[in-house]
């Protein structure tokens, strides 16, 4: 008995308690519950998103200066000033090969680590433990094992292999690096729970069927996996692009590694700019947002589907 | 019909093992295969059937022993060579892939001209009956539905050979009996060999040509349907082969193969299937069919009768199946032309040539290394 026979018909009265009458007409009175969690939401973060948007929009006197009066003299000075657009390329530079770097490399451990095989156990911890490092702890332990002066350096030189040390932090590459030990952990992760979520039997069945491994992977495998390489590329991304303690740390802060999110604590810690730093972690949230949909279109030309797995 | 068996005179399996970190899951399997043979692999899990269809197929290396095709060995082949089609449990049907796609899979991987696959593919879909759902995801489908891509998938390529995991323990009894007589007209109109893993006798029993009856990874018994059903080779077998009445009971006298079997109040007559001497433990199989309450229509048969107490009676339709307990209380199933009253005494009776006796233990132990002997005394 549905909500539209009960009111059709004037002999039958409704036997059924209120809330199954309104769970029938979509109404889930439990949904109450969430109103705290609303609360919060709306007063920590819709709130100041809203506001932060709205202060891009009131430039400071010394923004109007230099790049024009109006609303959107932050906007114009973002786009003009190359000291600060620069970044987006720099931060661009840094996130994109880590992602596509954490996320290729992850998918032939994945597949090993999948199998039976002795030790597994301690080799799965060794490649996910330095997702308990936080980035300053990894940082520090860069600069100590591999500067100048680092162990890294010197067991080099000793062995003849260079003459001078090379520079592996306070550049580019320190940064990447640093990024690869903290990203890779997390992409791996995923795509291990991806990956364990597709059948061995479909693999087997195209085994018997003739494939060999490389066309079991490109024909079977990576469609199906396609869907967690998206999500794990857009969480690897998303987590390299907002970098900040390693690009400051191991990084040239105000050259090679001057990423988005150290724009923007610059304009507010150093320039006492609000506005401005509104303005970039914007257009960070902007730029984030094109890869992210950029990456949501390619999966949604693959399958979408169950991948008919148990896990 | 154009799609046809690959063509081959025998396939040979000589002394097949598998054995996983020391645990043997199939032992010692001998067996040889005609071309065109149907051949059912029956047993309980865990008893090494699905181990040694995925030996077979090349999914599981071997352990111990070779498998022959027209004498050239093929369990060195790797599995994507063998040429094989394999039908699996859960389907493992391409969920990224159309129906027509999953079984142009195998064709493709082969380098079949675009052309021959497209008709090939088309011929194959029109064999399993699923035309107007060429382009449909297997996920659209019902599970009667993929299992025919399935099937489809595994002989569109022509295989050598047909291997098939419990093809039918996921569909429901009514389309499972449908399966059953589709796949039956699949290996006799293209002429396939076919090699069913399955733990249902009755598929068994109904399919194949051959059944092989595996426990604990070493067969117990290798026939025909007819063979395996009046004649099993031990209790093991017989209860694969529905003879629901499995007894403990001791030999009191021994006449030629007439045995005479017996526990305090309950003595029946039987035909010894393997040797026994009076005082031995021995276990008596009868099927409920052939334990039959005497009735005025049922005589009791060569003075062959024993008593016991309804404990439930079912409606069959033509007839009763009755659960009657002992009086040492052992449970036992009869059929019944009438309706006994629960709680009541009735006599039963049946033939003696039906009443089979085989030894309790199932390994004999004169076959056995001294090894295993040993490893035997210890579990005692």
């Amino acid at each position: 008995m549905n909500a539209s026979t009960i009111r059709g018909s004037k002999a039958t009265t409704a036997t059924a308690s209120l809330s199954h009458r309104l769970a029938e007409r979509g109404i889930d009175r439990s949904l109450l519950m969430l109103v705290p969690a609303l609360i919060f939401i709306l007063a920590l973060f819709i709130y100041p998103f809203s506001y932060g948007i709205g202060l891009t929009f009131q430039p400071s006197a010394a923004i109007q200066k230099t790049w024009g009066a109006g609303a959107l003299s932050n906007y114009v000075a973002f786009f003009k000033d190359s000291f600060t657009f620069d970044s987006v390329w720099l931060t661009m530079r840094l996130a994109l090969p880590v992602a596509v770097f954490n996320v290729l490399a992850s998918i032939p451990v994945a597949f090993k680590l999948r199998q039976r095989f002795r030790g597994k156990k301690l080799l799965t911890t060794l490649v996910v433990l330095p997702i308990t490092l936080g980035t300053v702890l990894t940082a520090q332990g860069l600069l100590i094992f591999a500067g100048r002066e680092g162990w890294l350096n010197r067991f080099l030189i000793q062995i003849g292999v260079v003459h001078q040390p090379i520079a592996f932090v306070n550049n580019y590459w320190g940064v990447l690096i640093s990024l690869v030990i903290s990203g890779f952990p997390f992409a791996f992760l995923l795509i291990s729970a991806y990956l364990s979520g597709i059948d061995p039997s479909i693999e087997a069945a195209a085994k018997t069927m003739g494939a060999n491994w490389s066309q079991r992977f490109r024909k079977v495998i990576l469609p199906l996996l396609a869907p967690g390489l998206a999500t794990t590329s857009i969480l690897t991304f998303v987590l390299a692009f907002s970098v900040f303690p390693s690009a400051r740390l191991v990084g040239d802060a105000m050259g090679s590694t001057r990423v988005m999110s150290l724009m923007a604590f610059r304009a507010f810690g150093e320039q006492n700019d609000y506005p401005m730093a509104s303005t970039i972690a914007v257009m960070m949230g902007v730029v984030e947002l094109v890869v992210v949909c950029l990456i949501l279109a390619w999966r949604s030309s693959m399958f979408k589907g169950s991948t008919g797995g148990k896990g | 019909m154009a799609i046809a068996a690959g063509t081959f005179e025998s396939l040979e399996l000589q002394g097949v093992g598998r054995s996983f970190g020391g645990r043997s899951a199939l032992e010692d399997l001998n067996l040889t295969v005609r071309a065109g043979e149907f051949i059912a692999l029956l047993g309980p899990s865990g008893c090494g059937k699905s181990t040694a269809l995925n030996c077979i197929a090349g999914l599981l290396p071997l352990t111990h022993g070779q498998i022959l095709i027209d004498g050239i060995r093929v369990d060195t082949v790797a599995a994507e060579k063998r040429g094989f089609g394999m039908v699996f449990q859960n389907y493992a049907l391409f969920p990224h892939l159309s129906v027509e796609k999953n079984i142009a899979f195998g064709l493709q991987m082969r380098g079949v001209p675009r052309a021959e696959v497209k008709r090939r593919v088309a011929e194959a879909i029109a064999l399993v009956k699923l035309e107007e759902h060429a382009t449909k995801l297997p996920g659209q489908l019902s599970g009667g539905q993929q299992q025919r891509v399935a099937i489809a998938r595994a002989v569109v390529v022509e295989p050598r050979l047909v291997l098939m995991d419990e093809p039918l323990s996921n569909l429901d009894a009514k389309l499972r009996l449908e399966m059953r007589t589709e796949i039956r007209r699949l290996h006799q109109s293209l002429g396939l060999t076919t090699l069913y893993v399955t733990h249902d006798q009755e598929e068994a029993l109904s399919m194949a040509d051959r059944l092989v009856v595996l426990r604990e990874g070493r067969v117990q018994q290798v026939g025909t349907p007819q063979e395996l059903h009046n004649g099993p080779a031990n209790w093991h077998v017989a209860d694969f082969m529905g003879y629901r009445n499995l007894i403990d009971l001791e030999v009191t006298a021994v006449d030629g193969a007439a045995v005479t079997v017996s526990e305090k109040g309950f003595t029946l007559r039987g035909t010894a299937a393997q040797p026994v001497a009076v005082g031995d433990k021995v276990r008596v199989a009868i099927r409920p069919e052939d334990l039959v309450a005497v009735s005025q229509v049922v005589p009791v048969s060569a003075g062959n009768t024993t008593t016991a107490t309804v404990s439930v009676v079912e409606y069959h339709g033509r007839e009763f199946a009755v659960g009657v307990t002992t009086p040492t209380g052992r449970s036992l199933f009869v059929r019944s032309d009438h309706a006994p009253v629960v709680g009541s005494v009735i006599e039963l009776t049946a033939d003696p040539e039906r009443v089979l006796v085989f030894q309790a233990d199932l390994v004999d132990a004169s076959k056995l290394s001294a090894q295993e002997r040993e490893l035997a005394e210890v579990r005692r």
